[in-house]
């Protein structure tokens, strides 16, 4: 890996504004290597509830049941159906689809759905304090008053515990679904568009039915050609057909066994398949919000496409930092973090690389999409867009999501993009979507259609 | 589900008689059984209550997250329910040295179930029979009335906090002796003070002269004494009259109300409605007692595991097993509140006050710090007053009578606090405070305590229904107003408004505030929702 701060120097002699080479600078100041997973702020029980803890946990040592979704997941669409039912009878809907928790590390089409209510009551908001106060609890042991006893990165953490994907204090009711199911749901609920085929590339060992075997005797549609052909030839051979140019086919003799019928049986059928690559900015300013939403973005659109392509979909992960990596599954993708530079550029020639080497634009249709806060130590784009312009080559689509910290606009990588015409020129090959970091699920769904509409 | 084997039944048997030796009391009869993951996963919305209604709310998987409890006040995952015979639950792997403890454990609920004041009400019936007759009537409205009656028992849920549970409490402590005509009572506390405003002073004289009346004649001296009043207010008895037919207003009970008052619920097709409500009050009443002594009833349990599992002579050789379980329970986390540890080391303070005579009014009169540490008068009575306290208290009378500076001293407690550094844009956790005072009201703070709505039926406009919240510091969720408000004027077949406060949080000045965190005001303002025609709207007061 090369040395950020040896690049930055290097981009520096180049000329930098001093705006510019502050916020780098900035972006290399984070902490190094984050412990990827488990684990928010030093003190995960500053908000646990009283009644939080109970027997079975406690004293056996339990963690709560994870629910096998199998359990769950008929009775989803049952409340579902409820939930529009609801509407119609004039009432608001209560259930939330699609809200993502922490993907778990066994398989990577495995994530996590969860459907959720409330139950809405005139409760007393514990939430309301001023500014720059993050409530109170207990604690016990040395030190005096006004002490700090720890620390925690805004970014890193959200504000209050529970947003962030797997949390909610150790005892997220967790649901695994397939990642299948969940771009069933978003294809339903949502709305969200199908695909236009591409063309069948390859073979599958998936079959359909079709009326392709012949069986004499019986069967279910005579094929009257070939039934035709078989009474020619029992005649011939009966010495009943002497002159070919004189036919009388009235005294034709007809064995039961002539007859050639058709009937249902497997066949080899040929699907499209797609090839995903999710790309993802893991610079030092992405901690925090900015990952959650761009990766909760990213398992909805491989959830979707793995639904489109009736599970037909391979997907690479790329992450990147001044340099791009590929790792092996999601869970690494989800989770990994490390602070450096940004060079969006890196990633895209990645891309490039995979696919001209495993020569995949024949067989695949491909997609990338990627994620980033926007920030690109490539000001310009000079090494992104010529990259970028190789892979709307071969792609399906292109997406290109920008999560916008707060008080940022119009990000270099935005920037860039849309002074490249790219955007406007080929808009059915790339799309890009600006959002900004608190966004919520409804608007990343939106923006999903944005990317893929 | 299914019974524990006779072996562990066994064992079971040999800790209640143990407890009962050591002074723990509790009916004869419990059940336990063993349950799978499964099981829990279906048990758990229905607060392990296997016969509870079926709703399907309990189906969705809800995400827990801060204040979950205050979300869903029914939720207290307690492997022991109250009721009649007591049920438990139980892993099926667990060795018999930690059945030991959690049986102990487990009989430390059940005798504070059955001993604790607040949970009166529930000591004379069997809950789970109750529920599966409740969960049958509602199956049975369902296959009528279909997803209607889940509709009810969603808006019935909406406003299950709004119980007046101690109203349903306070008549079963009547003391009998205390009885008086409801004339007499009339005639002092209404007649007197309210329609005839009466001075002080002569106010006393009429009891002086009330008493002096019964104390010539027992029999006669109420009469008598009426006589007279009747002589000087000829109107008393025409007045005592109609208050007699005045409907006394539930004004705490929202759910009580609408069952009584409301004209929609009463019309024919709709009283089915009314058992609706009935059942989820009533389970809601039924639960109101754990959640108000999550603390006091942890930390009795987690008391007498202790003391019962180390001189039970059936565990010899398990006593560093114990040890590290029983940590786990109940040590004192560095952040965060942990209920077993603060109930236990609570009730292990209350027991020393009592052995050493701390607790009565010699005790009390003492400023000198030094003398109430060294006081002793070796009284020996800690047990005795734990049981007393375990008998009359509730959660927040404990915090609040028992959390004193000697208490958080001894423990090294302090209160946490959360504050932005805005310049490196880190959370700080800092020791906020070492005061006990702050302490106390941190942890009352973070106590179940639904808000105090009271019924004005005479404000309330051409039929609607006028609710009042009274301030106490703290506003309502605002998102949760309209969806509520819609159920509420479902079921009262009319328009509902809600009168409460709201917080106007002022941004610091000079942005996000350089020099730390600024001192941030919030101010309040009275506002009125209503909801009409499923509308929601808001004005200022």
């Amino acid at each position: 890996m090369k040395d950020p701060q040896k690049y930055l120097e290097e981009l520096k002699a180049k000329g930098l504004e001093p705006e510019r080479e502050e916020r780098f600078r900035e972006e290399l100041r984070v902490t190094r290597e984050f412990p990827s997973g488990r684990g928010r702020g030093p003190f995960p029980d500053f908000s646990r509830s009283l009644y939080a803890w109970h027997d079975l946990a406690v004293l056996m040592g339990q963690e709560r049941v994870p629910n096998p979704y199998q359990l769950h997941m008929k009775a989803l669409d049952e409340l579902l159906e409820r939930d529009r039912q609801r509407e119609k009878d004039g009432f608001p809907r209560k259930i939330r689809v699609g809200r993502l928790i922490k993907p778990g590390k066994a398989g990577k089409g495995k994530i996590v759905v969860v459907p959720s209510t409330e139950e809405e009551k005139f409760l007393h908001d514990p939430t309301i304090r001023p500014p720059g106060e993050g409530g109170s609890t207990g604690g016990s042991g040395k030190g005096e008053e006004g002490e700090v006893i720890g620390e925690q990165k805004v970014r890193e953490t959200g504000e209050e515990p529970g947003q962030g994907p797997g949390q909610g204090e150790g005892e997220a009711h967790e649901m695994g679904a397939s990642a299948y199911e969940l771009g069933r749901v978003l294809t339903e609920q949502f709305q969200l568009p199908n695909l236009k085929e591409k063309g069948k590339k390859r073979s599958f060992t998936r079959y359909i039915y079709e009326l392709t075997d012949r069986n004499r005797g019986s069967g279910q549609v005579m094929d009257k050609k070939a039934t035709l052909r078989k009474i020619v030839e029992t005649n011939i051979s009966l010495g009943n057909l002497p002159d070919p140019s004189d036919l009388d086919p009235t005294r034709f003799l007809i064995s039961p066994r002539d007859k050639v019928y058709r009937i249902f049986s497997q066949e080899k059928d040929y699907e499209p398949q797609a090839m995903v690559f999710f790309l993802r900015d893991y610079s030092g300013s992405m901690a925090g919000k900015v990952t959650e939403l761009v990766a909760t973005q990213h398992v909805m659109i491989y959830s979707w496409l793995l639904y489109q392509y009736a599970g037909q979909v391979e997907s690479r992960f790329i992450l990147h930092d001044t340099e791009a990596k590929e790792v092996p599954d999601f869970d690494t993708y989800y989770n990994s973090r490390v602070a450096g530079g940004t060079e969006v550029a890196s990633a895209y020639r990645l891309v490039n690389e995979i696919v001209e080497k495993e020569n995949l634009a024949a067989d695949y249709n491909i997609y990338v999409f990627h994620g980033t806060d926007g920030d690109d130590w490539d000001t310009g784009g000079d090494k992104s867009i010529p990259e970028l312009v190789k892979i709307l080559s071969y792609v399906s689509r292109m997406g290109v999501t920008i999560a916008e910290h707060a008080g940022t606009q119009w990000t270099e990588v935005a920037r860039y993009l849309e002074n490249s015409g790219l955007l406007r020129d080929k808009p059915d090959l790339l799309r890009m979507d600006i959002m900004h970091e608190d966004a919520e699920e409804a608007r990343v769904i939106e923006g999903i259609k944005r990317l893929i509409s | 589900m299914e019974l524990i084997n006779q072996h562990t039944k066994a064992i079971m048997e040999g800790c209640k008689e143990r407890a009962r030796a050591a002074g723990l009391t509790f009916t004869d009869e419990s059940l336990e059984y063993i349950v799978t993951n499964r099981d829990l996963i279906e048990l758990s919305p229905k607060v392990m209550i296997p016969t509870l209604y079926d709703y399907w709310v309990h189906d969705v998987e809800v995400l827990r997250g801060k204040g979950e409890y205050e979300l869903y006040p029914h939720n207290p995952y307690e492997t022991v329910i109250n009721t009649r015979p007591p049920i438990s639950f139980y892993n099926d792997n667990n060795p018999d040295w930690l059945n030991v403890m959690i049986f102990y454990h487990v009989l430390g609920h059940i005798d504070f179930f059955q001993n604790n004041l607040y949970f009166r009400h529930t000591w004379e019936y069997d809950f789970t029979g109750q529920a599966l007759s409740d969960k049958r009537v509602i199956a049975k409205l369902r296959a009528e009335k279909g997803r209607w009656v889940d509709y009810i028992l969603e808006f019935a849920r909406s406003i299950d906090n709004l119980v007046a549970y101690h109203d349903e409490l306070s008549p079963l402590f009547a003391a009998p002796e205390a009885a008086t005509s409801s004339r007499l009572d009339y005639y002092f506390d209404v007649f007197l003070q309210v329609e005839k405003k009466l001075p002080v002073g002569d106010y006393l004289k009429e009891v002086a002269r009330y008493n002096e009346a019964i104390a010539q004649n027992r029999e006669e001296g109420e009469r008598i004494f009426f006589a007279e009043v009747t002589a000087k207010y000829p109107e008393m008895e025409a007045h005592f009259a109609k208050a007699q037919n005045v409907k006394r207003v539930e004004r705490r009970d929202l759910m009580k109300f609408l069952i009584e008052n409301s004209e929609f619920l009463s019309r024919d097709e709709n009283q089915w409605m009314r058992s609706v409500l009935e059942v989820v009050r009533k389970t809601s009443i039924f639960f109101q007692p754990q959640i108000r002594t999550k603390i006091m009833n942890e930390g009795w349990a987690s008391y007498w595991h202790e003391k019962l599992f180390l001189v039970d002579d059936r565990i010899k050789g398990h006593e560093v097993d114990f040890a590290r379980v029983h940590a786990g329970v109940t040590s004192m986390p560095r952040v965060g509140m942990n209920p077993y540890a603060l109930g236990m080391r609570l009730m292990y303070q209350l027991k020393d006050a009592g052995d050493k005579g701390k607790t009565g009014y010699e005790f009390d009169r003492l400023s000198d710090r030094e003398q109430r540490r060294h006081f002793d008068t070796e009284a020996g009575k800690g047990e005795e007053y734990l049981f007393k306290i375990r008998s009359n208290y509730c959660d927040y009378l404990f915090i609040k009578d028992f959390v004193d500076q000697e208490f958080t001293d001894r423990y090294d407690l302090f209160v946490t606090g959360k504050r932005l550094d805005p310049q490196r844009m880190v959370w700080q956790y800092y020791v906020k405070s070492r005061d006990a005072k702050e302490y106390r009201d941190m942890v009352l703070a973070s106590l179940y305590h639904p808000p105090h709505i009271e019924i004005a039926p005479e404000r309330g406009e051409e039929g609607s229904l006028y609710l009042v919240h009274h301030f106490e510091g703290k506003q309502l969720v605002s998102e949760y107003i309209a969806n509520t408000m819609v159920g509420i004027e479902y079921l009262w077949g009319a328009p509902v408004q809600l009168e409460t406060s709201e917080a106007h949080i002022e941004q610091p000045r000079g942005g996000a505030g350089r020099e730390g965190v600024e001192e941030a005001d919030i101010t309040w303002q009275r506002v009125v929702y209503t909801m009409k025609d499923k509308v929601l709207s808001r004005q200022v007061l």
